[in-house]
């Protein structure tokens, strides 16, 4: 009997201290598929790590990004993974917000992860965050209004190439409209498609001494094409179409063209959710032949704020979920083209992913033509394809996407844009003491 | 012939009534009509006919625990109107019954920080929350949500509490009541209808709050606010889980309004005939 009671105490005594040494990470996270999927999944981790419990926090993009913000520049603690992008990452490393990832684990093979990728996400050589899922962007056509327009999609089309296309595939009459591009004002919504578009175009935002570039001829030519092409090809009501908006334009038929991120490529083809899942084909996103092309590039990337306590534990996550382990894992649960695309080159040279995923190549072919690090035609001071990785983007981008928004709305010209822009540009770079 | 006149514009009256209430509710109705379709049928345009299929509330349930976040919304909606009310109480009588050439002001004030905009102290806040250690904690988000309300508390209980005659609440002190027992046991009870009224309306705003509940917690304190907010998606079309989610945090308060509307209505026109 004492025995018993001896054993049943040691017990419960071994049971509490191990309850007690269980170390729990809070992970703030967006509510993508890849993401989603994720959390279904992490039994394999917490099998592996019994040590570590995870706690989950998902949240809206927006609310997201300013609830962690929030957190890591006050030093709040409040979470030991974040989920952030291309865009933060080099802003907050260099605030020393971020803790490098330098234990990821000797078979984590960082130099899998794909160059361009990489690029953005590190300062000074050393990695801050590791790749969840990464993204460019693409044209998406239908291959059955191509053909019956009479013209066939190069791999690499230019922009007078998608304009014809446009044209010729709009039929107002069966609602199909001949392109659908991003309206709704954000700088991450319709100035991450025309900061990527004025590349091409030869634009940039600032010239090496900070000075806007709105006023330049380039700026005007991208907005005039982009304006006037959706006037006469695009959807009713684009100004206020976002991606989800041009996804559900796109799965029904109502488009010829869309051209954005990659990742909808797996939902254009899905033939659960889309009508035209077997008539969509890729190309390369636009140029005009100065050697740019109009594609952005993105990565959701797991971060370790600097302020977290378990900063072991929250590495040895980050490492799982962004591992080759992690992308069998999933394939073997949900085949291979639900793996998180963009992220390692060993993915792409996988024949099995090659055959799940008919969009595989077109997808790291146009990673691989975004390099943050020289975005533009002319020289920047700045890094960043589809933004500029200064903290005053954030609010400079989203009132410049304001402007040109209401120019594709009509309510403004495009000189009275571009002007506005340059002013409200100007006064932010002054204000920021980027200009002297 | 008048008789006739007035059951045609009651007629009338009660077709725009309801056409009124439609193009209100409207919103919400959809919202419950979307939850019961498939993701597919959800974005295939306009259609007041679901397939009926519970999918969604599955998925949801699976994908995040209702419960958790509901248990958190009744504590912190309830919590911060109890508490609210046991402050607003005197000062809504104190204002109400022995006003002075400030009172005006004080009352002005109090509604003043109403029209700030609440991300313009998101960072003070924030900061005092992480400092006292109330970041992501029940008892922090009740008082923050107890401070929120309380100006429209205090306010709708001072106009409440204007509608009762003093001499009663005289009466009562020459009979020896002291302040509380005049408070407690001759004001409270006049004042029921009025009392409720604002409980359930603060209930209400506490319960939508979406700024505050969603910024100050991550998991433990985190209520039906913060559960909706995680099946919004910018990357993909999940309109019916979106909706069955809303369904869920909006159907209590609904169900809760339902049964107390008359209440509720009798509170909020109290002394409007005046």
């Amino acid at each position: 009997m004492k025995l018993h009671t001896l054993t049943l105490g040691l017990l419960s005594a071994s049971a509490l201290a191990f309850a007690a040494h269980a170390e729990s990470i809070t992970i703030a996270t967006v509510n993508n598929g890849d993401m989603v999927r994720m959390q279904k999944l992490t039994d394999d981790f917490t099998k592996a790590n019994p040590d570590i419990q995870l706690n989950w926090v998902t949240l809206e993009e927006n609310v997201l990004r300013e609830r962690v913000t929030t957190d890591i520049a006050t030093k709040g603690g409040q979470y030991d993974v974040m989920t952030i992008g291309t865009y933060e990452v080099p802003i907050w490393a260099k605030q020393n917000w971020l803790l490098p990832l330098d234990k990821l684990g000797a078979d984590y093979d960082v130099k899998d992860i794909i160059p361009a990728i990489a690029g953005g996400l590190s300062v000074d050589g050393k990695l801050y965050a590791a790749p969840f899922y990464g993204e460019s962007s693409f044209v998406m056509y239908r291959k059955d209004l191509m053909e019956k327009a009479g013209l066939k999609m190069p791999d690499a089309p230019t922009w007078d190439f998608i304009k014809q296309a446009a044209d010729k595939m709009t039929d107002r009459a069966n609602g199909v409209n001949g392109v659908c591009l991003r309206g709704k004002a954000g700088w991450g919504e319709n100035m991450a498609f025309l900061t990527a578009m004025s590349n091409s175009f030869g634009a940039r935002w600032f010239d090496e001494n900070w000075k806007p570039q709105f006023d330049q001829p380039e700026w005007k030519k991208t907005l005039q094409f982009y304006v006037d092409l959706m006037k006469a090809d695009g959807p009713e009501g684009a100004s206020s179409n976002g991606f989800n908006e041009n996804l559900a334009l796109f799965q029904q038929g109502k488009c010829g063209m869309w051209i954005d991120a990659t990742v909808a490529a797996s939902f254009v083809s899905d033939p659960k959710a889309s009508k035209v899942a077997d008539k969509v084909g890729y190309a390369l996103a636009p140029d005009n032949g100065l050697g740019k092309r109009g594609n952005w590039l993105w990565a959701w990337s797991l971060a370790i704020p600097a302020g977290t306590q378990k900063a072991d534990a929250a590495e040895k996550f980050v490492s799982w979920a962004t591992s080759k382990h992690y992308a069998e894992l999933v394939a073997s649960k949900e085949g291979w083209a639900n793996v998180p695309p963009g992220t390692r080159s060993s993915l792409y040279a996988n024949p099995e992913y090659q055959k799940a995923a008919p969009f595989a190549k077109m997808t790291l072919d146009s990673i691989n033509a975004a390099d943050p690090t020289h975005p533009t035609v002319k020289p920047v001071p700045y890094v960043g394809v589809q933004f500029v990785a200064i903290p005053e983007f954030q609010g400079l981008g989203t009132t410049v996407g304001q402007l040109f928004s209401a120019a594709l709305a009509g309510q403004s010209s495009v000189d009275d844009a571009l002007k506005q822009a340059q002013d409200a540009a100007t006064a932010a770079m002054t204000e920021g003491g980027y200009i002297k | 012939m008048a008789r006739a006149v007035t059951t045609q514009h009651k007629t009338i009256a009660t077709a725009a009534a309801w056409i009124v209430a439609l193009l209100i509710f409207f919103p919400i109705l959809y919202t419950i009509i979307t939850s019961f379709k498939s993701e597919q049928e959800a974005i295939q345009g306009f259609n007041l006919i679901p397939s009926g299929t519970f999918e969604s509330y599955s998925e949801v349930q699976q994908q995040s625990g209702y419960f958790k976040f509901f248990f958190n919304s009744v504590l912190l909606s309830v919590g911060s109107t109890v508490l609210a009310l046991i402050v607003a109480i005197p000062a809504a009588w104190s204002m109400a019954f022995s006003p002075t050439k400030r009172t005006k002001d004080i009352l002005m004030w109090m509604l003043s920080t109403k029209m700030m905009p609440a991300v313009a102290v998101l960072f003070p806040i924030y900061l005092i929350f992480r400092d006292s250690g109330l970041l992501d904690s029940r008892i922090g988000l009740t008082v923050m949500l107890m401070l929120i309300n309380l100006p429209i508390v205090v306010w709708m209980l001072y106009t409440y509490f204007r509608e009762i005659p003093g001499e009663i609440l005289e009466a009562a002190r020459m009979d020896g009541a002291s302040l509380w027992n005049e408070i407690i046991y001759v004001l409270t009870p006049m004042a029921v209808p009025g009392i409720a009224s604002t409980m359930l309306l603060n209930i209400i705003l506490a319960w939508n709050e979406a700024f505050w509940t969603i910024r100050l917690t991550t998991t433990n304190a985190a209520p039906l606010t913060a559960f909706i907010s995680s099946f919004s998606s910018p990357q993909g079309l999940f309109w019916a889980k979106l909706s069955a989610a809303s369904t869920l945090a909006i159907a209590p308060i609904l169900i809760m309004g339902w049964f107390s509307q008359k209440q509720l209505v009798r509170g909020l026109t109290f002394g409007a005939v005046k």
